[in-house]
């Protein structure tokens, strides 16, 4: 019953001639913060999208929440909750529409959408602007609003893609607090991001070099193999091939 | 004192507003000759909304702006054929090759890719590999080296780039920087705007920016220079218990990770740090927290901006 959260084994793909992502695997066990780091290019985005279901794989394997990524695409999608800063939410909606949606994607019955909104709404402090349009509200607030949607539906893996890009350094912390607030509930966290000083946050890290996973481990442990001082250092030298 | 000619960027009480949303609140400065200007702050401060200002292409509600010495609303034909603005949203042509974009934004200036050789030769040499390439298809960090050198070929005078490096990987963003060190060394005025706080020290001199106000200026060394406050850094174990436990001691004024640390700002004056870090370390251990280390620590740009942040929300 321990199975890991998300198990890639070899995990492959390939466009025409070009191998995006090369034999990477990698476990991340449940309730972990797990950072998912690389320069642009180097494969993240298209692992994602095979680990959240959305892209097939040209070889190797990955099981997410228990369930085949290649065979049971749906089932792991239903598993899991995925949140971008950019796109996640209809600003043109209200914060309450934006709620009735997704949870209605995700497959929610309308009671229980009443119940997990209402509680959502109160704790994020965010009743008083139910009718207010998501594009209207500031920025932070629409960033945990965001997060919380993502987890409405309670899965067992939450996949943040760059959650805090240009987020005023506060809000930033805050949102921080919160996801180990998730995980220390039992959800995995797997998320990506270009501050540096928030891969010291996460429990292990891994950093893509061309397709392949180049580090895998803690911040102090990676900073130790590779005596640096900061994670940063060791992604740069990683990056550039030193 | 400088005459308004010699002081590329002189910008008096500046308000814009959208509806019920100020988005600069009646902000000064000066960009001084050869100058790399950083303003740095979150999505929604007013950084684009002031750079479409400098750059001619909206217009103030309130206060006064001049560029190279002209006034922006007055005189916006004589500025735009001597700035290069390079926008934050990715602005080229997607289907035109690499070097047919550079050919046409030469040609919108009336001048030619060979006139303005010289000044994108340092950026050029990284992207010609690429030059019958499709826009469209570069990678983040390429299509940024293009549009500097779109924005650059007709060799202006002052230089307005809008978050160039947002969303680019940290590589990639160190070699953008040590572009505009080039720039710089040439001689060229540039603004540029970042959400990155690490990327202060580049900067002769930065402003931080929120909610539309500016909230300080100053060369990224000496910005922590007014702190008044004791900082000082804790490591342990386990840093998330370590953060609960440390916003309980009565003379916390903020605690917040950075890093892999926490940055824990005393409400006792800044002379106080070297004895405030032995007392802190001894009043967590006495609290059961174990592998403890306290130092005092010069407060970064973050600490800066965040304590700013605070003043600024308290003084509304």
């Amino acid at each position: 019953m321990s199975e890991p959260a998300i198990v890639a084994d070899r995990l492959t793909r390939r466009f025409g001639s070009f191998t995006a992502v090369d034999a990477i695997s990698f476990a991340v066990a449940r309730g972990e913060v797990f950072g998912f780091l690389g320069a642009n290019g180097a494969g993240k985005t298209t692992a994602i999208r095979m680990l959240t279901g959305l892209l097939a794989p040209s070889g190797g394997s990955a099981r997410v929440a228990g369930h085949d990524v290649a065979s049971d695409a749906e089932a792991v999608r239903r598993s899991i909750g995925y949140m971008s800063q950019r796109f996640s939410l209809y600003e043109d909606l209200t914060v309450r529409e934006n709620i009735e949606l997704y949870g209605g994607i995700y497959g929610l019955s309308d009671a229980e959408i009443r119940e997990r909104g209402g509680a959502l709404l109160e704790s994020l402090g965010l009743t008083p602007w139910a009718r207010t349009l998501v594009g209207a509200i500031p920025l932070g607030r629409k960033q945990k609003l965001a997060f919380s949607v993502a987890l409405l539906h309670r899965p067992a893996i939450v996949f943040l893609d760059e959650p805090t890009g240009g987020v005023d350094p506060i809000t930033r912390r805050q949102f921080w607090e919160t996801i180990y607030a998730t995980a220390a509930g039992g959800t995995t966290v797997f998320v990506t991001t270009h501050y540096m000083d928030e891969a010291e946050y996460c429990d292990r890290i891994s950093i893509m070099v061309d397709g392949r996973v180049a580090a895998l481990g803690t911040p102090a442990a990676l900073k130790a193999e590779h005596d640096a001082d900061s994670v940063d250092e060791v992604f740069v030298r990683l990056a550039r091939g030193q | 004192m400088s005459t308004a000619t010699s002081v590329p960027v002189v910008v008096r009480d500046l308000t814009k507003s959208f509806g019920e949303t100020r988005a600069l609140s009646a902000i000064s400065f000066e960009v001084a000759a050869g100058e790399l200007f950083g303003f740095i702050g979150p999505d929604g401060a007013g950084k684009t909304t002031l750079f479409r200002i400098l750059t001619t292409l909206i217009v103030p509600d309130g206060g006064s702006a001049t560029v190279l010495g002209r006034d922006v609303v007055r005189d916006l034909w004589a500025i735009r054929a001597r700035v290069g603005y390079m926008p934050g949203r990715f602005s080229l042509y997607p289907d035109l090759s690499v070097e047919e974009n550079l050919r046409f934004f030469a040609a919108v200036f009336g001048t030619t890719i060979e006139a303005g050789r010289a000044i994108i030769e340092p950026i050029w040499r990284q992207i010609a590999p690429f030059a019958t390439r499709r826009a469209g298809a570069l990678s983040g960090g390429m299509k940024q080296k293009l549009a500097l050198c779109c924005a650059l070929v007709h060799r202006p005078e002052i230089l307005f780039l809008d978050e160039p490096t947002t969303g680019v990987d940290a590589v990639s963003r160190r070699e953008f920087w040590d572009l505009l060190g080039e720039l710089r060394a040439s001689g060229l005025t540039i603004v540029v705007s970042t959400p990155y706080m690490d990327e202060a020290d580049r900067c002769d001199r930065v402003a931080l920016i929120h909610g539309g106000r500016i909230l300080g200026i100053a060369p990224p060394a000496t910005l922590g220079s007014d702190y008044d406050q004791a900082l000082v850094a804790v490591r342990g174990e386990d840093r998330f218990a370590l953060l609960r436990t440390l916003r309980e001691h009565p003379e916390a004024a903020s605690v917040y990770p950075f890093g892999a640390e926490l940055h824990f700002t005393s409400r006792r004056p800044a002379r106080d740090a070297a004895a405030v870090a032995p007392q802190l370390a001894s009043w967590l251990h006495e609290r059961g927290q174990r592998g403890v280390t306290v130092a005092p620590v010069a407060p970064g740009i973050e600490d800066v901006f965040m304590a700013r942040m605070g003043d600024a929300v308290e003084a509304r």
